[in-house]
């Protein structure tokens, strides 16, 4: 070996040191200090988790966390939805050593189970990556209980309209039954209305000492003389609920800290500060595919970090509370459809201002119709529901995790649909893809036979009844 | 002054009687203790009187006697009463949840009928169809076993579960999934399993 190729040989080793040297620190900074670990993601993540794909220990926890520590992180966020609605297949109902030859088959105390992240191609719709079958391991005799199921095939069971493996609510057979025989749409149709500004008083984290629930006037506003706020910011204060009870500059910009104390003023306070009296919307919003990054503490999500068609203009807009409901402003009927229609872009939004829905809600902001008649975006995405806001106390409060009511779809039935439409028409139309990509222009065309099966169901055990006595 | 220092002898001797007595019973209590069997009957026994009282003193006198409320399966949407099966399985539910939070506390506990109104509460174990089985022949009488479940070993106690009131067989009789319609007060309807794991 010449002494040129000896010193190549001893330069390229140099080099092949210094880069491993260099990449092992790397790949050990991302692992242990970086927030962004996207490099060791082993396959791309669900729609459902892609936003804090960055935030991987918002999952695992840590490189060494248990199968126990990730089920809890599953529950840590997906928990108050498990629970209320109320959901039918718990994991206490497998925990019972009688169902020990069913666990093996398939571990329904685990949410990977059926919910494995990084594997996209074996992925289905909600997110589930066991065979479309998985009901069989539990409901093998369901022919012999029920005939009318006895010619079905397993892979259907959850089809839309038929049944939900968390969340049966709008599906089990007496409900189907109590809404046998409905029209398209109800005679007497409306939506729900929000109850905060009536039950204020309930409010208990409301800091009703500093700012006394009242009617403020231009003389009252409590900002600095030296802050040189515009007079539009001014004029839109004065015509929000906020001026109308007492909600004055410094409650939101200059916020007490947890120890009680004044802060000092910021000119952009952050959605913390919203929780002051809006505690629940906001924890309902990092709920959602909106807000979810900043519940694992990433900076807001991005327009253009979203998986569906969104628009140009607003590809680098944050997504906060004031992102829909403009600071100062909060004017709740932009929030309705105006804020969604400035980012979203796929057909299902371009085709809501031609729907039957948008015209309906036309008519309700020109007066023209009764309040909670109109159908905005958020009436069906982030439906006014009956929320349990305390351990002791409901009311009706807009939904801000717009992503509750969707995977599957029959979740709308009951916070939405229900109050306008007949369930089987619901059912119908909720089940055809085409329909809802034309924003519900037109009639569904196909059928769903859950309501039919339950009417069968009814009369062979009214039979049973009549023969008995 | 005499009196007073004979109340300060006294109450230090019972404090130190109680803490002597505490100490000893609490070493103890390891080492006592019971059969699976006294600890299911027991169980059973607390269950069965829990349940028995909401069916008649709540159940019963408000649907039945008062007429002031329904109960309902559906009791949520139906602003109704849940009903005292459901009021057993919410507990078991409960209870297992708290039980595996528990290093010392492990047993489970379930609803059962060979005539279930959900098909999901049939008995399912060789020894759940024999004891449900025995139960409903032999009035007054439990049945117990051992089993092997997911390779885990387990007493296993069955207890009849009776038509306490009217509306336990009415209720049952008019259920549109029920497989059987002729109960009548204090027919076996199904039976309690009890089970405790038996070490390893």
């Amino acid at each position: 070996m010449n002494k040129t190729s000896k010193k190549q040989r001893y330069a390229l080793i140099g080099v092949w040191i210094v880069f491993s040297i260099g990449l092992t620190a790397w790949l050990s900074d991302s692992m242990f200090n970086a927030q962004d670990k996207t490099v060791f993601l082993p396959g791309p993540l669900t729609s459902g988790h892609h936003q804090i794909g960055v935030a991987c220990d918002a999952c695992h926890i840590d490189s060494m966390a248990s199968d126990e520590m990730m089920q809890k992180a599953c529950i840590d966020c997906h928990g108050e939805d498990r629970k209320k609605p109320f959901d039918s297949h718990p994991v206490n109902k497998f925990t019972d050593p009688r169902n020990a030859d069913k666990l093996e088959k398939i571990n329904a105390t685990r949410c990977v189970t059926c919910h494995t992240e990084h594997q996209p191609d074996m992925t289905g719709e909600n997110g589930l990556t066991q065979p479309a079958d998985f009901c069989i391991h539990c409901h093998e005799g369901v022919g012999e209980e029920r005939p009318s199921h006895k010619e079905m095939e397993f892979n259907t069971c959850n089809s839309a309209g038929c049944h939900n493996f968390h969340n049966n609510r709008a599906l089990y057979t007496d409900f189907l039954v109590k809404h046998v025989d409905e029209p398209k749409v109800l005679p007497k149709r409306t939506l729900p209305q929000r109850e905060f500004a009536s039950l204020l008083d309930e409010v208990v984290e409301y800091p009703r000492q500093q700012y006394p629930v009242k009617q403020l006037a231009e003389a009252d506003i409590d900002a600095p003389v030296d802050n040189n706020f515009s007079q539009q910011i001014h004029d839109d204060w004065l015509q929000t609920a906020h001026a109308k009870s007492g909600v004055n500059c410094t409650a939101c910009h200059q916020a007490n800290s947890a120890e009680e104390e004044k802060l000092a003023w910021r000119d952009k306070p952050t959605q913390e500060v919203c929780t002051q009296c809006h505690r629940n919307e906001v924890k309902r919003f990092k709920k959602g595919k909106h807000g979810m990054r900043l519940a694992v503490d990433l900076p807001p999500m991005k327009v253009i970090d979203a998986q569906l068609p969104m628009k140009e203009a607003a590809a680098h807009d944050a997504l906060t509370c004031i992102s829909c409901h403009g600071a100062h402003r909060f004017d709740v009927q932009e929030a309705a459809v105006t804020a969604c229609l400035d980012c979203h872009d796929d057909k299902h939004s371009l085709a809501y201002q031609q729907s039957p829905h948008s015209v309906l809600w036309d008519k309700e902001l020109k007066g023209e119709a009764a309040p909670g008649s109109g159908v905005s975006c958020a009436s069906c995405h982030m439906p006014r529901i009956s929320f349990d806001v305390s351990e002791w106390s409901t009311r009706i409060m807009v939904d801000h995790n717009q992503s509750a009511t969707l995977s599957p779809n029959e979740k709308m039935i009951r916070p939405a649909c229900i109050h306008c439409h007949g369930l089987e028409f619901t059912l119908d139309s909720l089940a055809d893809k085409k329909l809802i990509e034309e924003n519900f222009k037109g009639q569904p065309s196909l059928h769903i036979q859950s309501v039919e099966l339950a009417k069968e169901d009814l009369i062979r055990a009214e039979q049973e009844r009549g023969d008995r006595n | 002054m005499k009196y007073f220092r004979k109340t300060v002898v006294g109450m230090s001797a019972m404090v130190c009687m109680g803490v002597a007595g505490t100490t000893m019973a609490e070493s103890d209590f390891d080492k006592l203790s019971i059969s699976p069997k006294t600890m299911a009957d027991a169980l059973h026994l607390v269950m069965d009187s829990d349940r028995a009282i909401y069916t008649k003193k709540i159940v019963n006198r408000l649907v039945k006697k008062d007429k002031v409320i329904k109960a309902s399966e559906h009791f949520e949407d139906d602003k109704a009463l849940v009903l005292p099966a459901q009021m057993f399985r919410f507990g078991a539910e409960l209870v297992a949840k708290r039980a595996a939070k528990l290093d010392d506390v492990d047993f489970t506990y379930s609803l059962q009928s060979l005539w279930p109104i959900n098909k999901q509460n049939a008995p399912v174990t060789e020894t759940e169809k024999k004891g449900l089985k025995f139960v409903a022949e032999n009035k007054g009488k439990n049945f117990y076993a051992t089993e092997i479940l997911g390779g885990k070993k387990y007493f296993t106690g069955i207890y009849a579960d009776t038509a306490v009131a009217p509306v336990c067989a009415s209720c049952h009789n008019d259920h549109k999934d029920t497989p059987k319609r002729d109960f009548k007060i204090g027919d076996v309807m199904g039976g309690v399993v009890i089970r405790i794991p038996l070490g390893s």
